[in-house]
């Protein structure tokens, strides 16, 4: 697979073009206001089960997948899994319509150019991620995506 | 048990989603250009492109001179998109593409499509992005330019 290619307006090399993760890299920490407005600093889920899910409002992928990790994270909260929201909506208005209408059960902070280019370029939705308990990202999964997969590894990772 | 209660639910959700047609539906074949070809097209004669998805996708990347026209699947964005398009002559050799999401799931380039052709625009086409606008264009290597 060829490396992203930047160039600015003139066609010149783009120097800053974001890194894209892997698995076994460590996911890049934020803090953030969640749409609750309580404070969502991912460091602080150090120790825990992350799936970290990339979403708008207007993306059917991503609403079919909503419920999944709605319930992942009621059956296996205790076992350590936090799942976290990053909306690329460019309303907040508009993710707090769909996170309430889903009854969403975990927090969901505003996605933007500066945290998606932390996450190697959300280019495209939905995007999952999962991080394991000492940090590290395990999988990357970009597009539609069964969510038997994406279960499996969860179960995988919490052990 | 949890399965098919998400299962159900999956299948309620998504008969309340906007109800637009999928890109797949609307746009005819012989009206697709594939990313390959494009980026072919940008060393010789350029197209007008037009980027009808959402604003945090084009500020990430974007393809070099397309004009941010807002997304397809909104009245805001149509009409930004109209009135983007209202300044040029029908016979404009026009692209539209998105890559927000499958191309199937698109909520996007159906409308944006039809939006162009009920203008009278003669030379529409659209850029099939199967996957996604990183997996598709960015991730070939094919140019792209940041910023609003």
């Amino acid at each position: 697979m060829a490396s992203a290619v930047a160039l600015d307006a003139r066609g010149r090399a783009f120097a800053a073009a974001p890194k894209k993760l892997k698995p076994g890299m460590a996911a890049p920490s934020f803090i953030r206001t969640g749409l609750d407005g309580k404070p969502v600093d991912l460091s602080r889920y150090k120790g825990k089960v992350l799936l970290i899910d990339f979403w708008a409002s207007w993306c059917a992928p991503c609403i079919i997948a909503i419920p999944h990790f709605r319930a992942w994270q009621g059956q296996w909260g205790e076992r350590g899994l936090q799942v976290i929201g990053i909306s690329m909506d460019d309303a907040a208005s508009d993710a707090r319509a769909a996170a309430a209408r889903l009854k969403v059960n975990y927090p969901v902070v505003m996605g933007d150019v500066k945290l998606a280019d932390q996450y190697g370029g959300i280019l495209g939705l939905p995007v999952e991620m999962l991080v394991g308990r000492d940090g590290r990202i395990i999988a990357i999964w970009q597009g539609e995506t069964p969510p038997e997969t994406i279960e499996k590894a969860v179960r995988a990772a919490l052990g | 048990m949890i399965r098919q209660f998400c299962a159900a639910l999956c299948l309620a959700l998504l008969s309340v989603l906007p109800a637009r047609a999928a890109a797949t539906d609307i746009i005819p074949a012989a009206a697709l250009i594939q990313p390959a070809d494009l980026a072919g097209e940008l060393k010789s004669a350029p197209p007008i492109i037009l980027q009808v998805g959402f604003s945090k996708l084009y500020e990430q990347a974007h393809i070099p001179g397309a004009i941010y026209a807002g997304p397809g699947r909104s009245d805001e964005g149509l009409a930004s998109l109209k009135a983007q398009a209202e300044k040029l002559p029908r016979d404009a050799a026009l692209v539209i593409y998105c890559g927000c999401c499958p191309w199937n799931r698109c909520p996007n380039m159906g409308a944006a499509y039809t939006a162009l052709k009920t203008m009278g625009f003669t030379k529409v086409r659209a850029l099939y992005i199967a996957e996604n606008f990183g997996q598709d264009w960015v991730d070939k290597g094919y140019p792209v330019v940041r910023g609003q």
